[in-house]
């Protein structure tokens, strides 16, 4: 059977060894840095790819974002992705807000014709961490949910999901359509291709303006924790070291 | 008003995490001026929740339904839903575990409203002021929530565990939540077990050694397990080992991997991005071991070792053997 499959993806930078905040303490100051999307959204992205391949169907991508979000989804295009969707924001919005408007476009999508079987979420977003807009679009379309996901398998239009636990893994089996939010360690992502990159900068990229709903969860500023900032005792540079080292490790009660 | 705590129980008592939200439920309750109240869920909680009283609870709401056999997490959050149309809480907090956090995005999205993860800190107010985490705890947010009943989780590990100043005793009441057939559709039919080959496991050892993209290759990791094995602990990873396939994701350390909690943890070759400290913030006494003098990891570890990690790692293993033979 084949799967119609939607991923939801987030563009954040990538903050490196410290996180500068603008002057305002509204964001991070991203002059100096690229992005990407969380790791979890890219297991997402590749699995969608493998089950298209598989079973065949097709693919999409979607992102809130602001316009250079579109880098993003030519990433995620590049990797096998077939069409994207860019709803254009050029401020966060909270977690309620996001769900909203992507709800809004898979109905409009489903308005004309596209209905998806499968829809991607990353278990939460690497910046805001809200947990949440997964599970709220699910409600909104009356679909069952499972996070957290590890393994996912679709046969006989149901997705069996396994979730990490400790000491094992909880198995839920989901009947079409449904919605998963996946971990990284779902799969191992591929490497883009060059001919990959070539071929989606044709693909097809739809952008929508969402309505910008006022936040229920209002960010007022942004605060560094205080930097742990101990700056290292050097015990000693190369393997001369060792003797140093072994002391430490008694004063940890290790030895 | 009442503050309403999701309390997760295990072995007859509410578990570590609920422990902490509970304390954070009581201040944010004392301020707002009404008492802490209860919800556990499983026909096993009743003697976790006849003790919630030490921990400052006035009423403990105990849900019964065959639906709640097993885990069903929108089951979970049509139980809270019903609880927040009842009691009208002034705040739902619950602990900020995977299966909490997951209950309170279902009673968010069925009762509609805001819902702030992983809280540090929380005051009552219309609206009630928050600082939670962001990047997995590299940055803060200090924000607004609003709503008619406030909902938060406590990240865990972020609150102390304080007892209640007057326990009393608290009130046991049982009920059985209205569930939908739809709320039960997703709920875990099955369990396997994972074969940890008798090892200790990351998240548990006392000492962990990670290995980095300074280690080169697949080869490279055996010193490294060399070391955590003479130290009777486990072997970490960070995110450029796993995608170079020289490591499972299970070894790895951070904000996407595991988060670790060791009395000792010895980093070789990791630059030291934010992403990988969310994950060993937990560490007592971190000893990089790296070539840079300059690297992040050196500025945030208390031991530094400077020095290709192929001589020192194998000195430091030596140096154990000779210490335990002398
Ligand atoms: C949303 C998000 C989530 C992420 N989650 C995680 C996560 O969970 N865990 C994680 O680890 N990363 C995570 N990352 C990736 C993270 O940003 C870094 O890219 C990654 O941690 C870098 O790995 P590294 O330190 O091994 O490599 P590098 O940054 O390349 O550092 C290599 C280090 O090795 C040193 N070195 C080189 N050769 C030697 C030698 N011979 N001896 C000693 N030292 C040497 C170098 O000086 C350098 O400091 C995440 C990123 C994002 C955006
Ligand atoms: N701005 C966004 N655009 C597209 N998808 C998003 C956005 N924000 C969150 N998501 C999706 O929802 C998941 C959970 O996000 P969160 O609830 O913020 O933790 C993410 O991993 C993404 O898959």
């Amino acid at each position: 059977m084949p799967v119609n499959i939607l991923c939801c993806v987030k563009r954040v930078p990538m903050t490196g060894g410290r996180i500068v905040l603008t002057t305002d303490e509204q964001a991070i100051e991203t002059r100096h840095l690229g992005f990407t999307i969380s790791p979890h959204e890219e297991c997402g992205v590749e699995e969608a790819v493998r089950l298209v391949e598989q079973h065949g169907g097709s693919s999409t991508v979607l992102t809130l974002g602001p316009a250079e979000a579109e880098e993003q989804l030519r990433d995620a295009m590049a990797l096998g992705i077939d069409r994207a969707i860019l709803l254009l924001a050029d401020e966060e919005f909270d977690g309620q807000a996001t769900a909203r408007a992507i709800v809004e476009a898979i109905e409009a999508e489903r308005a004309a014709g596209t209905e998806y079987d499968l829809i991607f979420f990353g278990n939460e977003s690497a910046d805001a961490g809200n947990y949440q807009v997964g599970i709220r679009v699910a409600h909104a379309l009356g679909r069952p949910c499972a996070t957290g996901l590890k393994g996912v398998a679709v046969a006989d239009k149901s997705v069996r999901c396994e979730q990490e636990v400790p000491g094992g893994r909880d198995v839920y089996t989901l009947p079409l359509p449904a919605v998963v939010a996946v971990k990284e360690g779902l799969n191992l992502p591929r490497y883009p291709s060059v001919p990959g990159r070539m071929r989606a900068k044709r693909k097809p990229l739809e952008t929508r303006t969402p309505a910008r709903a006022g936040a229920g969860l209002e960010k007022v500023r942004l605060v560094v924790p205080e930097s742990q900032g101990k700056q290292a005792q050097i015990l000693g540079r190369g393997p001369e070291a060792g003797p140093a080292v072994v002391e430490i490790l008694r004063q940890a009660g290790i030895l | 008003m009442s503050v309403l705590v999701l309390v997760e129980h295990a072995a007859g008592g509410p578990d570590d995490v609920s422990r902490q939200a509970l304390t954070l439920a009581r201040g944010y309750a004392e301020a707002a001026g009404g008492p802490v109240e209860a919800v556990l869920i499983g026909a096993d909680a009743a003697a976790a929740a006849a003790g919630l009283g030490d921990l400052g609870v006035a009423t403990a709401h105990v849900a019964v339904h065959d639906g709640l056999a097993a885990y069903a997490p929108q089951a979970w959050g049509r139980t809270l839903a019903e609880l927040i149309e009842r009691l009208a809480p002034a705040a739902v907090i619950a602990p900020g575990s995977e299966r909490a956090t997951e209950a309170m995005a279902h009673a968010a999205a069925i009762a509609d409203l805001p819902l702030a993860a992983n809280c540090i800190e929380a005051a009552p107010g219309d609206p009630a002021t928050v600082t939670r985490l962001r990047w997995g705890g590299s940055l803060l947010e200090q924000a607004r929530l609003h709503g008619a009943v406030k909902l938060l989780t406590v990240a865990p590990h972020a609150v102390e565990v304080q007892p209640a100043a007057a326990p009393g005793q608290a009130t046991v009441s049982e009920f059985t939540p209205a569930l939908h057939d739809a709320d039960v559709v997703a709920r875990v039919s099955e369990r396997t077990h994972t074969d940890t080959g008798g090892g200790v496991s990351l998240a548990d050892a006392k000492a962990v050694v990670t290995g980095g993209r300074g280690v080169g290759s697949a080869e490279g990791f055996a010193p490294i397990q060399a070391l955590a094995a003479a130290l009777g602990g486990a072997v970490g990873c960070s995110r450029a080992v796993t995608i170079a396939g020289w490591r499972p994701h299970t070894d790895q350390v951070g904000q996407t991997g595991t988060k670790i909690a060791p009395e000792i943890y010895i980093p070789c070759g990791v630059s030291g991005a934010t992403q990988h400290m969310a994950g060993c913030k937990g560490a007592k006494r971190i000893l990089a071991i790296n070539t840079d003098p300059d690297a992040p990891i050196v500025a945030n570890a208390d031991y530094a070792v400077i020095g290709d990690l192929h001589e020192v790692v194998p000195a430091i293993t030596a140096e154990i053997a000779k210490a335990r033979g002398g």
